[in-house]
């Protein structure tokens, strides 16, 4: 006597592969659904706002009076920040990474440091705006100046640069630095000259992507306090300012108001999402230029 | 070649008596070579400094708070009416919109992102998935104020015209704007995960005749739970502290109810608007902020290190 | 190779009248002399009372099945080895008559004058040029005159300047592994090195290019001393002067190369070069 009835399997088999069938197409539904929801979100943003782009859009001062409201002291700003976050993340994060691979000793001090940067990577970019709030606008009295703002964004997004900077290091292969120390190089001289431009396309991709985080973030903004009132454009690190995402989060909020203003957040989004199209596009062509040759 | 090993060797350039010239004249490089990794574990510090900035911001204002408002009525409290005559401070409002509105997310991001990690991981061809991951990930890269915008001016709208009685700022459509921001890191993380498990385990389920359903459900899956479960907690961490999407399109009711229709305002709502009214520093209300602000580190926090705590005790040894 | 040897039994421990041959060979100078050399990586004893004293311009072939020690003992000949975070030494290694393994002795000027060829070719990912130039610029010659001198110089050394002089600018990966080899070899001279190691430097190399080699090491030999590790008996038959056999972390045997391969006085030795192991 058999203890399985093979036609009882083959009974139940067609049943069984039914289910496998249509759970796949749920399983590739549901992939496909982030997908049309993104498809919808930036077909609206720009059906809503892309007639509202023009030069004097671009070039103009803000305005209460939709028609005449422009955002060139937002991308200003976004680039002001910009200035800042990009030096700021790249060479603490360069160093921090350069320490924590190649200077310190493996033990409890270089665990706890990197456990703490997985940490900082988790927290809510909020309670960085609240860490600058206090820190940077009102214990060092910068006041809600591009340099707090940019300070502020660089701590959030340090830990990315570094994560990246780290794995561009490890990367790297050990022989390349053994031919370096074989020859009676230093260790500066080896990182300077062998590991650091070999790593540099990954590092370059971290900051990017890192950057690209940066200027799209909003909430520690609120916080530290832009003004939505109509100020200056700014022309430095030390002025105040409004920033791209700023623009947005106040023109929707007001845009139960003001009906046109929902337009002109769209037209800032497509504005913000194509400067976060080039710098990703900007990452890629790196990495793929730079391609570890070793 | 002899000849042309001699010429190498003794052509005119004396390259070791330069070097070795030069190296006298270079004890600076040997200074240089001490301070740099000093200089670099300075740049390392400024993680820890920044964790202790975080910590010790929030815990100062925070006992002030707690001096003018016992700690009892603030995580008791269903009341919050910080601007009110008497003022109250109860936290219980914010923290059930925060848990309501990362409910609704997780219900959404939760089976759907499970669900594409499972295909992905699972189903889809190589080619497949090299087209579907990044375009995925795009959906992470995409800021969330502009997620804040779509909830607010098309998500809303679109619920009201099928369940009118939602209100124009509610917490149902931020959640689950939210849910389909953190689709990309459920769907990666756990995918991850799932490739962990490796083939072998797989092909001897295929092998007795399984379906590749089967196999998923009844190999993968369990073996790959450790890391499914704690992309979802990560995945509620992520919620909790999410800000802007709540901010924009939940209002700033402080009302405590559990009806998903209405407004209801998040820890992080709540400490963009005290910030942005410009309260006046050393008032109660701007302490509140660094109490809330508090609250919600701890609680992100705590969902941070389970979700590695779970990921690293239950990993699976192949 | 004819192995018909006197079976005479020496002790576990090595003669060391074998290993000091100032008395066979007074009339040339030792430039590494290796005293009691103990190493550990971590609490494992890779090599055990080292004791080896290594000739100028000669080749010296280093041969043994794989772990018994033989690239260790080469990578503390230039300190190398302490990339490793846990290893630990003791005894003395004299070059030119100065311990190098003690604190004050400065790694970067030992490893100047005791260069090294890797076993896989590595050259840096830059030109060609700038790979041969990159040992003199780290040690602050600048001259472009002088670098270009340099460059020409070492890869005619390396005999691969007829190969590569239209080609300065391109990068190193552009070339075969052979080539690539031969670069490294000539990056080595760049610095004109007293000494140059080898670790096994012809095992990721075809025939062809492993010949080439070969004949490059002859030719080196008149200006520089070599130490080169091989797990090839062959060459280390064709192109050593003396030999050594390293077995589990310990020098079993040492002597002129002639005399290992036709008459070795140990009997592992005998079994290992006859490929009973290893």
């Amino acid at each position: 006597m058999k203890y399985v009835d093979a036609e009882q399997v083959k009974k139940r088999m067609n049943g069984r592969i039914i289910k496998n069938t249509i759970f796949k197409s749920s399983f590739l539904i549901a992939t496909l659904f982030g997908l049309v929801v993104l498809t919808i979100l930036i077909y609206r943003v720009f059906a809503d706002g892309i007639s509202w782009i023009n030069w004097d859009f671009i070039s103009g001062k803000l305005s209460t009076d939709a028609n005449r409201a422009g955002i060139m002291g937002a991308i200003l700003g976004t680039f002001w920040v910009m200035a800042v976050v990009a030096p700021v993340t790249m060479i603490i994060g360069i160093g921090t990474a350069i320490y924590l691979e190649l200077y310190a000793k493996k033990g409890r001090l270089q665990a706890f440091i990197q456990t703490n940067i997985a940490n900082l990577a988790g927290v809510p970019s909020i309670v960085y705006g609240i860490l600058g709030l206090t820190i940077f606008v009102r214990a060092m009295d910068f006041g809600n100046i591009v340099l707090a703002g940019g300070f502020t964004l660089s701590l959030l997004v340090l830990p990315i640069v570094i994560v990246a900077a780290q794995e561009a290091i490890r990367s790297v292969p050990s022989h390349l630095s053994e031919a370096s120390y074989g020859m009676g190089a230093t260790k500066w001289q080896t990182i300077k000259n062998i590991i650091l431009p070999a790593a540099l396309p990954g590092i370059l991709t971290g900051a990017i992507l890192a950057l690209s985080r940066a200027i799209g973030e909003t909430a520690p903004l609120t916080v530290i306090g832009i003004p939505a009132l109509l100020i200056p454009f700014p022309g430095g690190i030390w002025d105040k300012f409004t920033a791209l995402p700023m623009q947005i989060y106040y023109w929707t909020l007001d845009s139960s108001l003001v009906e046109e203003y929902a337009n002109l957040a769209a037209a800032t989004i497509v504005v913000l999402l194509l400067l976060l199209f080039l710098l990703n596009s900007a990452a890629i062509i790196i990495r793929n230029k730079f391609q570890h040759r070793f | 070649m002899a000849l042309n090993s001699k010429l190498a060797k003794e052509n005119n350039v004396q390259v070791r008596e330069m070097i070795e010239q030069k190296q006298k004249s270079r004890s600076f490089l040997t200074i240089f070579e001490k301070i740099i990794p000093i200089l670099l574990f300075l740049f390392a510090t400024l993680s820890i400094i920044t964790t202790i900035g975080i910590i010790y911001t929030l815990l100062i204002e925070t006992i002030h708070f707690f001096s003018a408002v016992p700690i009892w009525d603030f995580f008791s409290g269903t009341n919050l009416k910080p601007l009110s005559q008497n003022p109250e401070f109860g936290v219980l409002p914010l923290l059930n919109g925060t848990i309501i509105s990362s409910l609704i997310a997780m219900l959404v991001a939760g089976p759907i992102g499970l669900m594409a990690a499972i295909y992905l991981s699972e189903y889809a061809s190589d080619k497949v998935r090299r087209i579907l991951k990044p375009l995925l990930e795009v959906l992470a890269g995409i800021p969330t104020i502009v997620y804040g915008f779509f909830a607010f001016t098309f998500v809303t709208p679109v619920i009201r015209s099928i369940w009118p009685d939602v209100a124009a700022t509610n917490i149902l459509s931020p959640g689950i704007v939210m849910g389909v921001m953190i689709i990309p890191m459920i769907a990666s993380l756990s995918e991850d995960a799932m490739n962990a498990v490796p083939n072998s385990i797989r092909e001897g389920a295929l092998a007795m005749g399984a379906t590749k359903l089967e196999s998923t459900f009844k190999i993968v899956i369990p073996a790959a739970l450790s890391g499914i479960i704690s992309s979802f907690v990560l995945g509620i961490s992520r919620a909790i502290g999410e800000t802007m999407i709540v901010t924009i399109a939940s209002g700033s009711s402080k009302n405590f109810t559990f009806d998903i229709t209405q407004s209801m305002q998040t820890m992080t709502a709540y400490i963009v608007e005290v910030a942005g009214g410009e309260a006046p520093a050393g008032s109660t209300i701007y302490y509140s902020l660094y109490a809330v602000a508090m609250t919600l580190f701890v609680f992100t926090l705590i969902m941070n290190l389970l979700a590695r705590y779970i990921s690293r005790k239950f990993r699976e040894e192949y | 190779m004819s192995l018909s040897v006197a079976k005479e039994k020496t002790n576990f421990k090595m003669d060391t009248s074998v290993v000091r041959p100032t008395a066979m060979h007074e009339n040339r100078k030792i430039v590494f002399d290796t005293k009691d050399l103990n190493l550990w990586y971590g609490s494992t004893h890779a090599l055990k009372d080292i004791n080896l004293s290594v000739y100028e311009k000669e080749v010296t072939a280093i041969i043994g099945p794989s772990g018994c020690g033989k690239s260790t003992y080469l990578k503390t000949l230039n300190r190398m080895v302490e990339l490793v975070p846990s290893v630990h030494t003791s005894g003395i290694i004299t070059y030119n008559g100065r311990e190098i393994l003690s604190k004050n002795f400065k790694v970067e000027e030992l490893r100047t004058s005791v260069g090294m060829v890797f076993q896989k070719p590595n050259p840096f990912p830059k030109s060609i040029y700038d790979n041969i130039a990159y040992g003199p610029r780290i040690h602050g010659i600048r001259n472009k005159k002088i670098l270009d001198e340099i460059v020409e110089k070492s890869l005619r050394g390396a005999f691969i300047w007829d190969e590569v002089k239209d080609r300065l600018k391109e990068n190193a990966y552009g070339l075969s592994g052979g080539q690539q080899q031969r670069l490294c070899i000539a990056r080595t001279l760049a610095i004109e090195p007293d000494v140059i190691l080898m670790d096994e430097p012809t095992s990721a190399l075809d025939p062809k290019s492993t010949h080439k080699i070969e004949d490059l090491i002859q030719e080196l030999k008149q200006d520089y001393s070599i130490i080169i590790v091989t797990h090839n008996m062959q060459q280390a038959a064709r192109i050593s002067d003396r030999t050594a056999f390293f077995l589990n972390g310990e020098v079993v045997e040492y002597d002129k190369t002639d005399t290992i391969f036709t008459n070795p006085s140990d009997r592992r030795t005998e079994d290992y070069i006859s490929g009973r192991f290893g």
